[in-house]
């Protein structure tokens, strides 16, 4: 359950909207928000997951702080939004970190990590028998697998990325469920409807329709206008994705063809890490420096934790990647080996329980909307033709 | 008064949409410019923040507006809301210039939206802005900024220096003192009298005490008086205005939009002894939707109560304020304060004279009442399914109309002729197109093309 005065206090913002309605035009949000005139819990949850952040709501309102109204959709929307990761995320006992994320909770769990990385390492690799060998360095030829044993990077990643797969299909699926609402759990959509939402829903996701949507991009302050929060956010998902696709191939070679790491600076793996890799150096940063330029009105607070913590794991893992990368024939492959594989594996533990969940969640809302929108067209044309129940 | 005056070619009183449109395009022309308004910045713009849509005349279909919507209708449209009290010549020069005014906002980085939901007819009529009047408000300032348009927040106007046909000075109160500025002419553009419940009072007596304001607490007439004192034709009466019904839990400055009702037309309005008084389906809604400020204002204690049934509960769009509900009229009348007999008799009296029809919210249907006194024209369905729901109205102030006269040019005429250097945009002069009544988006209308016609003869005349 949302806390009750979160859900009033929401409840009472979108009242307001619903009898405006002058923000129509920029997102789905106001659309979707019209088809009801009383909100659920599910419904809020439901807008706040749809809603992009882009801000033009907030400059837009006559009726924003200091008017008496107080009304502040963006912040109403971050607060509902935050609240409801903390709700659906699973293993219920681990959703604190939705609510507060301390600067010395990452640290201790990063520093776990790599302990965690180091003692794996230090039992299964071949080359490397004690801490001080690790610290001095190989012979340069670049054996990743002296250092940990891919056997044991397979069950330690691939066991950690299972567990983290299901945490986010669990809570991805009660978030579905609280944002359908009664309809989802009575009579789950056919085949023929779902697939085309879907596809329309990841589309918008993939091009970040709604963050420009309206002819022009999200709105940092009043009147400032520009593409890079989008253009970084690109370069981040899509770094992220091209590293995740360069480990595959990666498993791929060495499995079916036995070809073993390290691989050429010219071969797949390598080039589509790079490129990923570049991507989520630059994004991050962005995404970082962007954020002077936001007006301080638009920030909140626990949202802001949520994303900074993300946002520099990410730069982090990409920049030991690289230098792994580029040292990889020196002294410091293996520590910098443990580093990086340290740093993996804090993103991976933390991944359900951080912004990340923002993709799926925000999609899914996206599925909702389109979802609605068709069977909104097939209800009008069915009063058109005359054959509504 | 300070030794050192403050230069500007045009002199703007009034930062709202008349205002900035004059502005923008006096700084076009090569004019300095300096914007004087009276609100902080938060609050910027007068009643334009409030504001969704312009109504524009158009041949053709366009991304903006469907069909066609001639001069003739439209011309047509302000003669039968105003019963002819309107300069003729003036109104055709705001129909013929509303064409081009989309284009020329967009260039100043408006952007425009489709017809909202649940506001039936206007696609075809009205252009609405993305995001309303404040984001419009918005584009314009960041327009003038570039343009190297000064603009004073906080700052009043208290004086205006005129002598015969000339404004010699304009006196402003800014950061507590008081400063003078000498401008080579001076666009008025500070809005009516409407937050001004005392000005009210004048010609309502102490009704005014009952309405509510539903735009800006900064209107309260200063400017118009100043202008008046120093020998400006005044143009309409002081009665005059466009008010509509508004929910009576509203607060009194400042509730806009959210606090209008748009459900008369589907139901039937009482006033405190349980009757009805007029008809509620007379016209389409944007065309009748502005009678009824009025017409609350004039019955006993300036309430007045509409009444629907649960058949029409989704065809209007949903007010801030919740509904009143009850499963039988006399129960609803009880939490209502009204004699439960009368308001039961009423609804029966109503039910009795509602004539079998096809109901139609979106055209002039034949669902009519016989019979009544007075009937209702349009949309008349018996009412008789629970439950149902009540709201109660008071008349709520857009903007008033009494005003300045003006010529073709937007200049002021002066009881001594027309003004050498003085022009009015906006509130300030809608009354000489509006001498009563109201047709939904004209007011932006009038500011618009006055705004931009003030401006370029504002900067025509201080360039000279």
């Amino acid at each position: 359950m949302l806390p009750a005065d979160l859900t009033s206090r929401g409840q009472h913002v979108l009242a307001v909207c619903n009898a405006c309605r002058y923000c129509e035009g920029y997102c789905p949000v106001f659309p979707a928000m019209e088809q009801h005139r009383v909100f659920t819990q599910g419904d809020l949850v439901y807008l706040a997951n749809l809603c992009h952040d882009c801000g033009e709501c907030l400059y837009a309102c006559q009726y924003a702080p200091p008017h008496e109204f107080g009304i502040d959709v963006p912040r109403t929307m971050a607060e509902l939004r935050v609240a409801s990761y903390q709700e659906h995320s699973w293993p219920g006992a681990l959703s604190g970190s939705f609510k507060s994320v301390s600067a010395m909770g990452a640290t201790v769990l990063t520093v776990a990590c790599l302990a965690m990385v180091l003692v794996v390492a230090l039992a299964t690799g071949t080359g490397f028998p004690s801490f001080l060998s690790v610290l001095s360095g190989g012979d340069g030829d670049a054996d990743f697998y002296g250092v940990m044993s891919h056997g044991a990077m397979v069950w330690l990643f691939g066991g950690v990325g299972i567990g983290l797969v299901c945490a986010l299909a669990i809570s991805t699926r009660r978030m579905w469920l609280e944002m359908s609402g009664t309809a989802a759990r009575s009579a789950p959509p056919v085949i023929p409807t779902i697939l085309p939402a879907i596809l329309r829903a990841s589309t918008d996701a993939a091009t970040l329709r709604h963050l420009h949507g309206s002819g022009e991009d999200c709105v940092g302050a009043e009147e400032l206008r520009l593409p890079w929060r989008r253009w970084c956010h690109h370069a981040t998902v899509y770094g992220f994705l091209l590293c995740f696709a360069s480990t595959s191939v990666a498993a791929v070679y060495h499995v079916v063809f036995g070809w073993r790491a390290p691989y050429a600076y010219s071969s797949l793996p390598v080039v589509l890490g790079s490129i990923g890799g570049i991507g989520l150096l630059v994004g991050p940063a962005g995404l970082l420096a962007l954020r002077g330029l936001r007006d301080s009105a638009r920030s909140y607070a626990p949202q802001q934790s949520l994303d900074s913590v993300f946002i520099a794991s990410l730069f982090l893992v990409s920049l030991t990647g690289c230098l792994l990368l580029l040292l990889r024939t020196t002294a410091a492959m293996p520590s910098l080996l443990i580093v990086h594989l340290g740093l993996v594996l804090a993103l991976f533990v933390t991944l359900p329980y951080g912004k990340f969940v923002h993709g799926l969640y925000r999609t899914a809302a996206l599925v909702r909307f389109a979802l609605d929108n068709t069977s909104r067209a097939a209800l009008e044309r069915q009063r058109m033709e005359g054959t509504a129940p | 008064m300070t030794a050192s005056s403050l230069r500007f070619d045009v002199a703007v009183l009034g930062g709202g949409n008349a205002g900035l449109c004059a502005a923008i395009t006096a700084a076009e022309a090569g004019a300095s410019v300096v914007v004087i308004e009276s609100a902080p910045r938060a609050f910027r713009g007068g009643n334009s923040r409030h504001t969704r849509n312009l109504r524009c005349m158009h041949e053709a279909p366009s991304d903006l507006l469907s069909g066609a919507y001639s001069q003739t209708e439209y011309v047509q449209d302000v003669l039968s809301v105003t019963g002819g009290r309107t300069d003729r010549a003036l109104a055709d020069i705001v129909v013929r210039e509303s064409a081009g005014c989309p284009a020329w906002m967009m260039q100043h980085g408006v952007r425009f939206q489709p017809a909202l939901r649940g506001t039936l007819h206007l696609d075809r009529t009205n252009a609405f802005f993305l995001g309303g009047g404040k984001a419009l408000l918005n584009s314009y300032y960041s327009a003038a900024a570039r343009l190297g348009v000064t603009v004073m927040y906080d700052t009043e106007v208290v004086g205006l220096d005129i002598a015969g046909r000339e404004c010699r000075a304009v006196t402003i109160n800014t950061e507590g003192r008081e400063r003078s500025v000498a401008p080579g002419s001076v666009v008025l553009a500070a809005g009516g009298f409407e937050a001004n419940l005392s000005w009210l009072a004048e010609s309502w007596g102490e009704a005014a005490r009952n309405f509510v304001v539903r735009g800006t607490p900064y209107n309260k007439g200063r400017v118009l008086k100043l202008v008046l004192d120093g020998g400006a034709q005044a143009v309409g009466d002081a009665t005059q205005m466009h008010a509509v019904a508004v929910d009576a839990r509203a607060p009194v400055y400042d509730g806009g939009i959210v606090t209008r009702l748009d459900c008369i037309p589907l139901g039937i309005v009482v006033n405190r002894d349980a009757v009805r008084f007029y008809d509620e389906g007379e016209d389409a809604w944007p065309k009748r939707y502005a009678v009824w400020g009025r017409l609350i204002a004039q019955q006993p204690g300036q309430i007045g109560f509409v009444i629907v049934d649960a058949k029409v509960q989704d065809r209007f769009m949903p007010s801030v304020f919740p509904p009143i509900a009850a499963p039988s009229i006399a129960e609803l009348a009880v939490l209502l304060g009204l004699s439960a007999d009368v308001l039961e008799r009423t609804v029966a009296t109503f039910n009795e004279g509602v004539r079998p029809g096809r109901f139609d919210h979106a055209v002039l249907d034949d669902c009519r009442t016989e019979g009544l006194s007075p009937n209702k024209s349009h949309w008349a369905q018996r009412i008789e399914t629970p439950p149902f729901w009540a709201y109660p109205l008071r008349p709520g102030v857009t903007f008033t109309y009494l005003g300045v006269r003006v010529d073709a040019s937007g200049r002021v005429l002066m009881n001594a002729g027309p003004a050498t250097n003085v022009f009015a945009a906006g509130e300030m002069m809608a009354g000489n197109i509006l001498g009563a009544g109201y047709v939904a988006g004209l007011g932006m209308t009038i500011g618009t093309v006055f705004g931009r016609i003030a401006g370029e003869e504002a900067a025509r005349i201080a360039a000279s």
